[in-house]
């Protein structure tokens, strides 16, 4: 009897060492150096895992922040300036300094403004009925309204707006990391400076047609009459293919385009209301609502 | 018993509605709008400028490299503007709109040739000829032909294969052309011979086509290297890969081309063109076109000039019915819905099918049960269901492990799919992806 748990003491012991001495062995020769500072630096990053960055996650994001020299290329848009001076100041390297930017929408071609002229039965997905026809409405460039960008959106910043059919931006909750960007097949969405108080001035169009052609399809289309290119004091405003596109880092907000834009495809966000100086009826132009619908 | 391809297939109703109306030649369009992509691959050149008159089979674009096509003016007139219009897809191409002269007589006469059974080109004249009058695959794919017979050395080439099977329900515009020009089909098919050195060619063509299967193998009693081949009715026959399977056991292995197997598949309404080419030097400027629908007052085949505009055709026809839901360009299972009936005609305009009332419906989709059906019907033994899951979620790799880039599209799954699952949505999805990662990869 006390033979059996002797000898079964004796074999557990010499197996615990035989293994030990394995383990000691293997970790000696197979030990690789790791820089203590890239879990250091792990910890500040948000730890979103987006690929806003560029890397495909925060690890490998921290890893290149160690590796590199010169970090004023690379930036974390969801942490944003606050982190990346944490982040500098761990490593002790220079970081520029960027101008926060928010995901826009540029498409106001809702139900009410731009009419369906089809019926799609298909899979309810931009990135497939792009590939299978150029969607419901008689314009080719605007949102398709599947709500892919919605989709693919890790901080709750999008919704689908139910009454015109495209989808909204939460500026409040956008990090602007860019998968919208990257999922939209049309190319729709931009990341644009956010300014202060959020405010921004951009064209909500992407219509390259000719102008009868881009009105035909939507009632607030840029139909390239260039009015906003004369009126602009900056010279911010380029018109390419019948389309007009603002130069975020030229524009002064003074929305003077806004003003001359017979179809108001130009969009203002959150400037306060205007003083009134004429009777002319007051233009209705969407503002991005901060609350989001209830449907999750 | 008839032969066919063993894996697959489904049979779908055939609702042949225009198998026995003659092909008539629609009357010369005032405008012809001609777009420069007809083909696969780069879109042709345009060599011709606003206010240049034009002759009729004058080239005004030109082939934009290898695998690429000439393409001809239609008819004789002066180019008014290189506009975009929309094409089957809805989005706009670049195209040459061309108003018809009308006091050009070369618009209107006789077009049809006489027979002419002799020839003494080269094989290096007759490939020549193929590619300068714009020759593509006339069964909907619109390949360049000339790149389908440059056969490079060290292939072994035994036999030529006519496609005549017009698998496609509703469709007719191959058989009525077999039925109208097989003596010209023949010297076609024997002057392909004779350019690529083949002693034997099959004739392939669906048992539900009795009368055309007669009229060739009265045509071609004499010739003992042309044999016509009946075969079981069953979707998708036509496509290249099924047929070698069906008519040689002959199994053409997955990313490679019948050539690999010693084989060239050609449409009849290719090799009418050829024929055409070589025997009249007349360039593909008119097709057969079946426009057909349940509903329509007048389904007929016409000869088409390219470059009508569809809303010609349907006219011709009798005019859109009041419940129209849906104008599909091509056939009912590979045909695409049209976003508007302002798209011309192309090379590749097989049929126009009008659909009305609820036919034109999807169906709701719902969960997949794992009834396998799916399975069962693919034609290419692939696993459709589990290739819509991974195209689904992402698993674009896994797809192409699966196989998925050597899905013909031919639809079939979702055709008998019970739940109505949007499986060749996926899968084509799923396919461009991986072709993109492929693409990326080498």
């Amino acid at each position: 009897m006390s033979d059996s748990i002797l000898y079964s003491v004796i074999l557990l012991a010499l197996l615990g060492t035989v293994a030990a001495l394995v383990l000691y062995v293997v970790s000696k020769k197979f030990y690789v150096y790791e820089d203590p500072l890239i879990a250091t630096v792990e910890d500040l990053l948000p730890g979103a895992n987006c690929a806003g960055c560029g890397s495909p996650g925060c690890r490998s994001f921290a890893e290149k922040l160690v590796g590199s020299e010169d970090i004023s290329d690379l930036f974390c848009p969801v942490g944003g300036n606050e982190v990346m001076n944490l982040v500098a100041g761990a490593l002790g390297k220079e970081v520029k300094e960027q101008d926060p930017t928010v995901a826009v929408i540029r498409c106001q071609g809702g139900c009410d403004v731009r009419p369906k002229t089809t019926e799609y039965q298909g899979p309810r997905s931009c990135a497939i009925s792009s590939l299978i026809y150029s969607g419901e409405t008689d314009c080719q460039f605007g949102c398709l309204g599947d709500g892919d960008c919605v989709e693919v959106c890790k901080f709750d910043a999008m919704y689908m707006d139910e009454a015109t059919g495209l989808p909204v931006v939460i500026t409040d909750k956008c990090t602007s990391c860019g998968m919208c960007v990257d999922a939209c097949p049309r190319n729709i969405i931009e990341m644009r400076p956010k300014h202060k108080r959020d405010l921004k001035i951009f064209v909500g169009c992407l219509n390259e047609e000719k102008g009868g052609i881009a009105r035909k399809a939507c009632s607030v289309a840029c139909i390239g009459c260039s009015k906003c290119l004369d009126v602009c004091p900056k010279e911010a405003i380029s018109m390419e293919n019948n389309l007009a596109y603002i130069d975020p880092e030229l524009c002064t907000l003074c929305r003077k385009c806004v003003d001359v834009c017979p179809t108001h495809s130009i969009i203002e966000t959150n400037f306060p209301p205007r003083k009134k100086k004429n009777v002319e009826p007051e233009v209705t132009i969407k503002v991005e609502p901060v609350k989001p619908q209830n449907n999750a | 018993m008839l032969r066919t391809f063993p894996k697959g297939g489904i049979h779908p109703p055939e609702n042949k509605l225009t198998s026995s109306k003659p092909i008539k030649r629609l009357p010369v369009p005032k405008v012809v709008y001609v777009p420069i992509s007809q083909h696969i691959g780069i879109p042709a050149e345009i060599i011709v400028d606003r206010k240049d008159k034009v002759e009729i089979g004058q080239v005004i674009a030109k082939s934009g490299g290898f695998v690429s096509s000439n393409i001809h003016a239609p008819v004789a007139g002066t180019v008014t503007k290189l506009d975009k219009i929309v094409d089957t897809r809805g989005y706009k191409q670049q195209c040459i709109v061309i108003r018809t002269d009308q006091k050009d007589e070369t618009n209107f006469e006789q077009v049809d040739l006489p027979l002419l059974e002799e020839f003494d080109l080269e094989p290096q004249e007759i490939l020549q000829r193929i590619s300068d009058f714009g020759i593509v695959g006339l069964g909907g794919a619109t390949f360049p032909s000339h790149v389908k017979l440059n056969i490079k050395e060290g292939k072994n080439l035994d036999c030529l294969i006519i496609n005549g099977v017009e698998c496609e329900p509703y469709l007719t515009a191959d058989h009525r052309l077999m039925l109208e020009k097989g003596e010209e089909i023949l010297v076609g098919i024997r002057i392909l011979m004779h350019a690529l050195h083949v002693d034997r060619a099959i004739i392939g063509i669906e048992n539900n086509k009795r009368d055309a299967i007669d009229n060739f193998k009265k045509l071609a009693s004499n010739d003992p290297g042309i044999q016509i081949a009946a075969l079981k009715v069953k979707y998708p026959q036509g496509g290249e890969k099924q047929l070698v399977r069906a008519l040689l056991k002959r199994e053409v292995p997955k990313n490679g081309l019948p050539l690999d197997v010693g084989v060239v598949v050609h449409n009849v309404g290719t090799i009418f063109a050829i024929y055409q080419a070589v025997q009249h030097n007349r360039p593909l400027m008119e097709r057969v076109v079946t426009v057909t629908g349940k509903k329509l007052e007048n389904p007929s085949n016409f000869w088409v000039r390219i470059g009508t505009p569809i809303s010609d055709l349907i006219d011709a026809a009798g005019g859109i019915p009041e419940d129209t839901r849906k104008i599909v360009s091509g056939g009912p299972m590979m045909g695409r819905a049209l976003k508007n009936t302002d798209v011309p005609v192309t090379k590749g305009t097989s049929g126009i099918l009008v659909i009305s009332g609820g036919e034109a419906n999807r169906g709701a989709p719902k969960n997949c049960i794992r009834c396998g059906e799916c399975v069962d019907v693919c034609p290419m033994g692939l696993e459709p269901h589990l290739l819509m899951n991974l195209a689904e979620k992402g698993m674009y790799e896994k797809a192409a492990q699966e196989d998925i880039l050597t899905c013909i599209e031919c639809g079939s799954c979702s055709y008998v799919c019970p739940s109505h699952r949007p499986l060749l949505d996926y899968i084509r999805f799923g396919k461009t992806i991986a072709k993109q990662l492929e693409s990326n990869k080498g």
